[in-house]
């Protein structure tokens, strides 16, 4: 280990201050700090450091991410098969779905770093964990055949525009994967919609027919699938969206480390339940009597609450102003969906619709506090005068 | 009676090193120091220079806002050198004990017959004042001022911080009289806080509220407790004092010199025999630092103070003027190899649930001053709150002092706040925020701007 650490140190000499190549200190500490946790101590401030970091926040819910995206995996290859009929075994499902979705993977982390390393060096500060996160979830949320440099233009603009064009890491609006999604969705409409691009291959082969669920009812079709198959996943969608069951799996990792927001993710339950059996009361039309407990497991519903709706640069930042948000996102993701089948998936634009107005719901909350804080003021005032 | 408290939010941090409950006389140093910056905000003027002797009690500098206030020296003997930083800032005011322990001493007529004015100008002529400090902003007193209330916390919740009622369990009596001196000097109460499960002998106290407080740190601080009891209002000034500077201002008026006894627990895992000292204010470190036995093999750091708020001393440093803590732990300058995954490393200690160390929730650990990564930009949200139990947004009220906005700061509630409420925020902060340096800015931007 010493030995390791004395190689890297001779390498970062020149990166030093005051030496040659100076300017690119960030990208090599970048690396260097993924090997290691730096020796820097406190200086001012508490003299003591709790052990949590970005770095641990980020690959917390990276591990959170996981057990959704294995079975993202398989189930991309188990859709393929199973439409066109071929006998498979689970590593032949798993095989194929790698084969389609570690190469976005690969292009969202290539594209997005290289981004974020630029400007780390030419605006000086460290480079943030933050994309480690949305680099996954980027390919996560896209239909499986989406073609590659489509996923790079959607995470280029994403970084670029709703992140970097904003300061950075902690500084962004919007959050920059669905940012992507949306990106990609209207630039692109008809690799993003429809009936031929949630299945692995749909529109090369015939027989397989890639409509989601959501679709289908838009449509005014009958639903095929058991409501056991929608809460785990063995249904159309994107990538990573389709199983509650193994996204519930992140949700208790999030939760119980407390680096998703349980209020928000409660709150959305909440909201698109209620708003979800209201419809079911009134029942105009297919979607409308979809069941609401249906409409927790289907499309990107669980994915969206639970992985993009707490990121907590563009969600609510007061634990009232989290409630208020997380219940208003389920309540738009419903609403969205049932009266506008144009748009069949309510979920990105509702979180996209509150991210926008997330910091004036934390404006009201905070003015709650401060009026009472004034209030107080006058109050003691008149007792004194 | 008056209502307990109970404060719910914050954490217990269950280091090693916790003092024994052993009180230890030791010889005393030669040299002493006063060391300008543990007054936060005072410009001091000179009176004193190299090579003049001093008795006990004789000032040595004054503040240059209020002339009134004075500091004075702990011991008799010759000013020796005066310690001078960039700017010409000085740093230290370095006194030679001659062992004669001569004093100032002050004619004390019978308490009951002075008034407030008469007692303030007896505290500031020895040399006390300083010990009576103002909530909001955490500076002196100001002796124009008449306060709303005075707040006293016996119930220290920071790491490893003091027993007050081992300390002053030889000063029951001084104790008690500095209560009633501080009763005549406002008009609202003098609030003394406990601990609400061991109320010690303060219940015998009569003429001051006494008030059980109850819950993880912060809330032995006491700007805490006074929010939670009776909150700080726009104008309103509320005077605080230690424990131990109480007894000290009950001592001026029964022997009529300044007292500047410091009882002293060098505490922390780089200490073998962490224990109580009688000591004096401004004392050299070195021998109660040998006393308590400092582990020779690493290299460590000497806080005046507690772990989270103190501020960094030296072995050959002095005992600050406030604190009764000297904590004494490991520098962390080292590398750990992909200590930043999750649930690695559990040794580290953390409030957050990203590591099992919570579930070692009895064992003591041992923390060093490694900063366990990297400053990065604000992005958890949340974190703060869990440990910050004020009615107050503390990240909304962090930003507002980064951007300097005066108005947003007011109302947000800094009058409320002194820098050691965040302690545990920069403890708890995954973006490695240094709150309490914001704060601290912030605060002295109030001052310049509003007064």
């Amino acid at each position: 280990m010493s030995f390791l650490r004395n190689k890297i140190d001779q390498i970062k000499k020149p990166f030093a201050k005051g030496e040659k190549w100076e300017k690119f200190a960030p990208a090599v500490n970048a690396f260097d700090t993924f090997l290691f946790v730096p020796n820097h101590t406190t200086h001012k401030g508490a003299h003591i450091r709790d052990a949590v970091d970005l770095k641990r926040t980020m690959v917390t819910v990276i591990i959170a991410l996981l057990p959704a995206l294995i079975y993202g995996i398989y189930n991309t290859g188990y859709q393929y098969f199973i439409q066109t009929g071929e006998a498979f075994t689970f590593l032949d499902a798993f095989i194929h779905g790698s084969w389609k979705i570690v190469p976005m993977i690969i292009v969202s982390y290539v594209v997005g770093l290289t981004i974020e390393f630029i400007f780390a060096i030419y605006r000086g500060h460290e480079v943030n964990e933050g994309y480690l996160v949305t680099g996954l979830l980027i390919p996560m949320i896209m239909p499986v055949d989406i073609p590659l440099w489509m996923v790079g233009i959607s995470t280029a603009f994403a970084v670029l525009i709703a992140k970097e064009a904003f300061g950075g890491t902690g500084m962004n609006i919007l959050n920059p994967a669905l940012t992507a999604r949306a990106f990609a969705f209207f630039a692109y409409p008809t690799y993003m919609s429809g009936n031929k691009v949630w299945v692995s291959e749909a529109s090369n082969v015939d027989a397989i027919s890639g409509e989601t669920i959501l679709g289908s009812l838009a449509a005014g079709n009958d639903v095929s699938y058991s409501m056991f198959e929608m809460f785990q996943g063995s249904i159309p969608g994107s990538i990573a969206e389709t199983s509650t069951l193994w996204i519930a799996v992140g949700a208790l990792i999030l939760i119980y480390t407390g680096v998703g927001s349980w209020r928000i993710i409660v709150g959305g339950i909440l909201g698109a339940a209620v708003m979800g059996f209201l419809f079911n009361l009134w029942g105009a039309n297919a979607l409308m009597s979809f069941s609401w407990m249906n409409h927790l497991v289907v499309g990107g519903f669980a994915f969206g609450i639970v992985f993009m709706a707490t990121d907590p640069v563009s969600a609510a930042q007061t634990n009232k102003g989290k409630w208020i948000y997380g219940v208003l996102v389920g309540i738009f993701c419903i609403l969205i969906r049932v009266f506008n089948p144009a748009y069949p998936e309510g979920v990105m634009l509702a979180i996209l619709l509150m991210n926008v107005f997330a910091p004036t719901i934390d404006h009201y909350v905070v003015e709650a506090n401060i009026s009472k804080r004034k209030k107080r003021w006058t109050l003691t005032q008149l007792k004194t005068a | 009676m008056s209502k307990d408290i109970h404060i719910r939010r914050g954490s217990n941090l269950n280091l090693e090193g916790e003092a024994n409950k052993i009180l230890v006389d030791i010889p005393v140093s030669k040299t002493f120091a006063l060391n300008p910056d543990d007054f936060f905000n005072i410009t001091p003027k000179l009176i004193v220079k190299e090579g003049d002797s001093v008795k006990k009690g004789s000032p040595l500098f004054f503040s240059k806002h209020n002339p009134r206030i004075h500091f004075v020296s702990p011991v008799s003997g010759e000013v020796t050198a005066i310690v001078r930083g960039a700017k010409r800032k000085i740093l230290q005011v370095v006194v030679t004990s001659d062992g004669l322990n001569e004093a100032v001493t002050h004619e004390v007529p019978n308490v009951e017959s002075l008034d407030a004015e008469a007692i303030k100008e007896i505290i500031l002529k020895s040399g006390s004042w300083p010990f009576i400090k103002q909530r909001p902003y955490n500076t002196v007193a100001q002796p124009e001022d008449s306060p709303k209330s005075i707040f006293i916390s016996t119930y220290a919740t920071a790491p490893l911080d003091v027993d007050f009622n081992f300390l002053l369990k030889n000063n029951k009596d001084d104790f008690k009289r500095g209560i009633s001196i501080l009763n005549k000097l406002t008009t609202g109460d003098v609030n003394i806080t406990v601990e609400k499960s061991f109320r010690g002998f303060f219940d015998s106290i009569d003429d001051a509220k006494i008030i059980g407080v109850s819950g993880p740190h912060p809330s032995g601080n006491v700007g805490v407790q006074i929010h939670n009891i009776d909150p700080i209002n726009y104008g309103e000034k509320v005077w605080v004092v230690n424990p131990e500077d109480v007894v000290n201002i009950g001592l001026l008026f029964s022997t009529g010199q300044f007292s500047a006894q410091r009882t002293l627990a060098v505490v922390g895992s780089s200490v073998e025999k962490p224990q109580y000292y009688k000591a004096t204010i401004g004392a050299a470190l070195q021998p109660y630092l040998e006393a308590s036995a400092v582990s020779p093999e690493e290299e460590i750091r000497v806080i005046n103070g507690d772990v989270l708020s103190g501020s960094i001393s030296s072995e050959e440093g002095y005992v600050g003027f406030y604190n009764n803590v000297v904590s004494v732990i490991p520098e962390g300058n080292h590398f750990r190899m992909f200590g930043w995954l999750p649930f690695v490393d559990n040794h580290v200690p953390s409030i957050s649930r990203t590591s099992f160390s919570w579930l070692f929730g009895s064992k003591k650990s041992k923390v060093t001053t490694n900063l366990n990564g990297e400053e990065r930009a604000l992005v958890v949200t949340g974190e703060m709150e869990k440990v910050f139990p004020m009615n107050i947004f503390p990240m909304q009220l962090i930003k507002a002092c980064m951007v300097e906005d005066i108005e947003r700061m007011e109302a947000l509630g800094i009058y409320e706040v002194v820098p050691e409420d965040f302690g545990l925020i920069d403890y708890a902060s995954t973006s490695k925020i240094e709150a309490q340096d914001i704060i601290k800015k912030g605060i002295e931007l109030m001052i310049k701007e509003v007064g």
